[in-house]
């Protein structure tokens, strides 16, 4: 057992520890859970030369600020983050994303907040001490299962850090940049035929914006009412991360990470793989626009958005 | 058997057996399930990352590193499958505390059905009925069909917060929440029994597809000395 640890001195507003998901899980009622961007939570681990699939600290908007006990640590942050590094002496250092940092013992390490997206990454060498859940280490709150017994981190929770092979330590830092475009893609639906003509010509050609109920599980759109002809319900059935349903309301709502397994709106879109990641960052009152691919354009983009993730992940060797 | 597959966005298979929620229909979909997890436990196929049965359909999520659409369908299209439910049949007895701060809904269900307390517990109690799926929360089970004149719309507003262990009935349906929850069914009653157990790693959810459930009623006190 490893006595280095994070002591939680401020949580954050939902600071979790996720990874790339638990699956074979759904027919029990489990969403995947996992981290809302994958690519930046790959990245995180790379820069501190850990497995892709190592367990990271999530956090939401405000991060939490942390205080390093019993040994030095090299850590990471991704994401569109502002953060500081309060040293033992009190020294002050402004903290930059995609760079490995050396954390003495009883430094203090300030995630001030996201900038102009939702989540944020924060890896440490060697990964967190703690077990696996049914294949993973993501937190899910809703089914309040995984580490910290399913809950989100509070004000004195101690994190514990395996004990690394810190030796030599090679200094990384990459150049990430992301096209901040909002044009999101997506396959139609099982039921696009539901709506009306004029709602089916609108969800691509109109406006939505994020409200301010977004979270893990999902987020609500508001803008245009989707005009249903046939029916607002249909009999429960599946979701994925990504699946866009639209109640009885006409606003649209898109599945994330922590979504309920099954759901009994109808779906008028699937948002694509590699455009989940962009769709789980967005901030409430941001804007988005849908664009419709076909299933053929949808896997040679991912296989694109691999390639891209790919290019980060060797930059850091 | 299958009527329909297509894509549910690019990481799904959505297999459509048809329209209308029975015992049938839902044994097809499960022999399906059970025959594709053994294949991904027995690691005889790859790429498959989930299967979520519902009434009458089946969704395959697949990695879209791994495998894809056009392979996934492919395999779930050249499936022999065999019915084994029987295997599933398995009966489990479920005890039910109705007393009024447990059972939210009976005034509710008065007024609507124009049916008295007793005559709802009566219908509700004498039935088995049929799991024809797990979700939505972890360990839910959905079960059919209640008796036709219990059968009721959902709430017009859902409650925020529905009790662990509540007993709801909504149209032909009726259901146990596993978790406090958001939801928006009848309440008639609540169980003491742990339905979701995550510490059991191999079976957390105590009910299953294709399992017989039956209800029967205990008192506030058998409710609250109740020890499993």
């Amino acid at each position: 057992m490893s006595n280095v640890y994070f002591e939680i001195l401020r949580p954050g507003i939902n600071t979790t520890i996720q990874d790339c998901g638990r699956n074979h899980m759904y027919h029990e009622g489990i969403a995947v859970s996992g981290a809302i961007d994958q690519r930046n939570f790959k990245i995180a681990n790379k820069l501190v030369d850990n497995h892709l699939n190592e367990a990271v600290l999530e956090f939401a908007y405000q991060g939490p600020l942390l205080i390093l006990k019993n040994n030095k640590i090299n850590f990471s942050i991704t994401g569109d983050v502002i953060f500081k590094i309060i040293r033992k002496n009190l020294k002050i250092e402004d903290g930059t994303c995609y760079k490995n940092y050396i954390l003495e013992e009883d430094d203090q390490l300030d995630i001030i907040s996201t900038k102009n997206t939702a989540y944020g990454y924060l890896s440490v060498n060697g990964g967190f001490q703690i077990d696996k859940l049914w294949n993973s280490y993501s937190i899910n709150t809703k089914a309040k299962i995984g580490p910290n017994n399913g809950k989100k981190y509070s004000t004195e929770d101690k994190i514990f850090i395996k004990n690394s092979r810190l030796k030599k330590i090679k200094k990384i830092e990459i150049n990430f940049s992301e096209l901040s475009d909002n044009i999101i893609r997506v396959i139609k639906g099982t039921n696009f035929d539901y709506f009306s003509s004029e709602a089916q010509n609108s969800f691509f050609n109109k406006e939505f914006s994020v409200t301010k109920l977004a979270d893990r599980m999902g987020i609500r759109l508001s803008g245009y009412n989707l005009e249903n002809v046939i029916s607002t319900n249909i009999k429960s059935e599946g979701l994925v991360r990504g699946t866009i349903q639209v109640p009885a309301d006409g606003n649209p709502i898109i599945m994330l990470s922590d979504h309920g397994t099954i759901g009994g709106y109808p779906k008028i879109g699937v948002v694509i793989a590699a455009d989940l990641d962009r769709v789980g960052q967005l901030t409430p009152g941001s804007s988005i626009s849908f664009k419709e691919v076909s299933l053929e354009e949808a896997e040679n983009i991912f296989k694109a958005y691999n390639e891209d993730t790919n290019k980060y992940i060797n930059e850091c060797n | 058997m299958i009527k329909n597959i297509s894509n549910l966005g690019d990481t799904a298979v959505y297999c459509d057996f048809g329209s209308e929620v029975n015992e049938t229909i839902n044994s097809n979909v499960i022999d399906y399930f059970n025959h594709l997890s053994k294949l991904v436990k027995e690691e005889k196929i790859q790429g498959i990352t989930n299967l979520t049965p519902s009434y009458n359909k089946l969704i395959v999520s697949f990695d879209l590193n791994i495998t894809n659409y056009k392979e996934t369908k492919n395999l779930i299209e050249n499936l022999v499958i065999q019915s084994n439910v029987k295997k599933n049949n398995k009966k489990i007895k479920i005890p039910v505390c109705c007393e009024k701060e447990y059972g939210l809904d009976f005034e509710r269900l008065n007024i609507k059905l124009n049916i008295s307390e007793k005559e709802i517990l009566k219908l509700f109690f004498s039935k088995e009925y049929f799991c024809y799926m797990t979700g939505f929360i972890a360990g839910m089970p959905f079960l059919g069909d209640v008796n036709e004149k219990i059968r009721c719309d959902r709430l017009e507003t859902p409650r925020v917060k529905v009790p662990k262990g509540s007993v709801g009935i909504t149209e032909q349906f009726a259901n146990i929440y596993t978790f406090e929850s958001p939801g928006g069914w009848n309440i008639i009653g609540k169980t003491p029994q742990k339905i979701f157990n995550e510490k059991n790693l191999v079976e957390p959810s105590l009910i299953k597809p294709g399992n017989k459930i039956s209800f029967y009623q205990i008192s506030k006190e058998e409710y609250l000395n109740w020890n499993e």
